[in-house]
């Protein structure tokens, strides 16, 4: 009911669209509760109610797949009849074997959560806020967006995410295709149509090193197969016209070895330096590596305990709780993000506010009573009445800011002064604008597409940055 | 204005206010809360009680991180039967996050809602944050 209240102060004639649409979604909210996949701001698609996620761009996984099962479809069909016949029956099984666990493994991998981290709450988010406005920087230059912390005696930077609205835990990255934080973020893969990342990295690894042992252990087996033909005294020519899948299924393999065999060896490296793609392009430690020991501050400088504890440590639970029920809190902004589409003027004086979306201003008006003071500013977008009123004033976002608030003052006894947020705002709003250093500290949008390009070609080990 | 009124009348009957407490990575990428006793918590709670909270979380999430031989049996295993495992067995990490639910809200009946204050469990919040609720008698800029 209190939801009902907060949407009948919006002015309909403002809005050009939907506050009736959101009052029938609150409705049907309020009859059908809704899984948090289903308001989930990533670029992932949800499948089986929750269960299978996907990135938003399945990108070349139909491809792999296809390559995998025509490759293996020929394989049992041409070559292993011949071979059982003169070699052993265990090489269908072995390769029926390797198969079932490669395609285990890639569904794993694509159908995984990579170790996405749900972004910052509103009120978390305006909590790092004040904590970085009032860390004792200057008026002459914006507040920093990086957080230096020690780790093992190495100093680590901590980058803020604009889009998640938190300091990005160490090594943990922004992949700009699935629009989310990954954590141990090591590259976004486009054979798997997925990030690789904490969950399911050691999927990813099963599934290249059984695709290396598959893809060779076809090339071999087809070899084999050829020589075996050609040595019943027929030519090679003869054979391979026996046998034209074989030659197929040599081209494939023979162009496919190269790169897994390398992809497989690099992330073997990887793993046995406790490595993420993503640092070891950057040369994150590189530079700072002494003779015996890595600079690398999470390795355990023992390769056995870095593998075991890459490949067999425990798994980590994933964080987005995707097939969880939205409270009825949660539930409004989901609808109102999406549907409600404010007047130009009212986002631009966004803009000027707390670096807040509309989804979050009115979640915390649907909370309500959060005295780090967002509801004031907040409320003349959602009441354009007030702004309308103030007019000319709205062109400016502080006196706008004032104006629009006094009158809610009136309204909800719990608000404190807007003044303080408004200097603050004009600040993030002018490192938002005026200084784009911060965006492009943020190396994960480059990244996700370096290393994009690093799994088309894996077998040039990778490519450097220039 | 009918419906300010109404509205207001739907308020809850308390203010809040939040703290956070955030993650502490000295040691690395494991699960582990900053112990310092935040300020605006100081009239509610003894520091002593909230730093032993936090401790025993963290020294939960280590059990639960913990790289050891289980742990690594479990992997194995799991790598055997090619992942398949984890569609019937709970795994050791979600066996501890049920035992660290049970813990907060024993905390949370016994010592902290008595005090008007209420933990959030971080796996609610990613594991980024431990959120402590400050409820307040509802008055004009209260809870600052």
């Amino acid at each position: 009911m209190m939801k009902n209240c907060e949407y009948q102060q919006i002015d309909p004639r403002a809005l050009s669209v939907l506050p009736q649409s959101a009052q029938n979604n609150t409705e049907k909210t309020v009859q059908r509760s809704r899984r948090k996949w289903e308001v989930f701001p990533g670029k992932n698609r949800f499948f089986c109610d929750g269960r299978i996620i996907l990135a938003s761009q399945s990108g070349v996984l139909p491809l792999t797949l296809g390559l995998i099962i025509v490759t293996c479809g020929l394989f049992f069909a041409f070559d292993c009849p011949f071979l059982v016949k003169h070699l052993t029956v265990f090489i269908p099984v072995i390769g029926g074997a390797l198969f079932v666990f490669v395609v285990f493994s890639l569904l794993r991998t694509s159908f995984t959560d990579p170790g996405i981290l749900p972004r910052a709450t509103p009120d978390e988010a305006a909590d790092i806020e004040k904590q970085i406005d009032t860390s004792g920087s200057s008026t002459y230059r914006p507040p920093p967006r990086t957080k230096e912390i020690l780790i093992n005696q190495q100093v680590v930077k901590l980058k803020y995410c604009f889009t998640c609205k938190m300091f990005r835990p160490p090594r943990t990255s922004h992949c700009s295709l699935c629009d989310n934080c990954v954590e141990r973020f090591d590259h976004h893969c486009p054979w798997v149509g997925n990030c690789v990342g904490k969950r399911n990295y050691r999927f990813f690894y099963s599934f290249i090193i059984s695709l290396s042992f598959l893809t060779s252990f076809i090339f071999g087996c087809v070899i084999t197969h050829i020589t075996l033909r050609s040595q019943e005294g027929k030519s090679l020519v003869q054979s391979i016209q026996e046998s034209p899948a074989s030659v197929v299924e040599l081209v494939i393999c023979f162009f496919s070895i190269w790169s897994i065999l390398g992809l497989s060896g690099f992330h073997t490296y990887l793993i046995a330096s406790n490595l993420t793609t993503n640092e070891d392009i950057k040369g994150s430690w590189s530079s700072k590596r002494c003779a015996e020991e890595s600079g690398n501050p999470y390795s355990y400088n023992s390769i056995i305990t870095n593998c075991c504890a890459t490949l067999c440590g425990p798994m980590p639970p994933s964080l987005i709780d995707r097939r969880g029920f939205l409270s009825l809190d949660e539930a409004i902004p989901a609808v109102s993000a999406s549907e409600i589409e404010l007047p130009p003027f009212t986002v631009k004086s966004d803009a000027h506010m707390c670096t807040q979306s509309t989804k979050d201003v009115l979640e915390r008006m649907v909370h309500s009573y959060d005295v780090h003071g967002l509801c004031p500013p907040a409320t003349p977008k959602t009441t354009p009445l007030d702004l309308e009123v103030s007019g000319p004033a709205a062109a400016s976002s502080e006196p706008s800011l004032s104006a629009g608030c006094l009158p809610q003052d009136a309204r909800q006894p719990v608000v404190p002064p807007c003044p303080p947020f408004s200097r603050s705002n004009k600040r993030r709003d002018s490192l938002h604008s005026i200084n784009p250093a911060f965006r492009l500290a943020s190396p994960s949008p480059s990244l996700s597409r370096t290393t994009f390009i690093l799994g088309d070609a894996p077998d040039n080990g990778f490519i450097p940055l220039p | 204005m009918a419906e300010t009124h109404s509205l207001q009348d739907l308020q809850q009957p308390t203010a809040s206010s939040k703290v956070f407490v955030q993650r502490d990575y000295g040691s690395g990428t494991i699960s582990k809360f900053h112990t310092k006793f935040p300020s605006e918590l100081e009239p509610r709670i003894d520091k002593q009680q909230f730093e032993e909270t936090i401790q025993t979380l963290n020294n939960l999430y280590a059990e639960a991180e913990k790289l050891g031989g289980k742990s690594y049996l479990e992997g194995c295993l799991a790598c055997i039967t090619a992942y398949t495992i984890f569609l019937c067995m709970e795994t050791h990490y979600e066996k501890v996050l049920k035992k660290i639910a049970r813990y907060i809200k024993d905390q949370n009946e016994k010592i902290y809602a008595p005090r008007g204050l209420l933990l959030t469990d971080p796996i609610e919040r990613g594991l980024r944050v431990v959120e402590i609720t400050i409820f307040e008698e509802r008055s004009i800029g209260s809870g600052r």
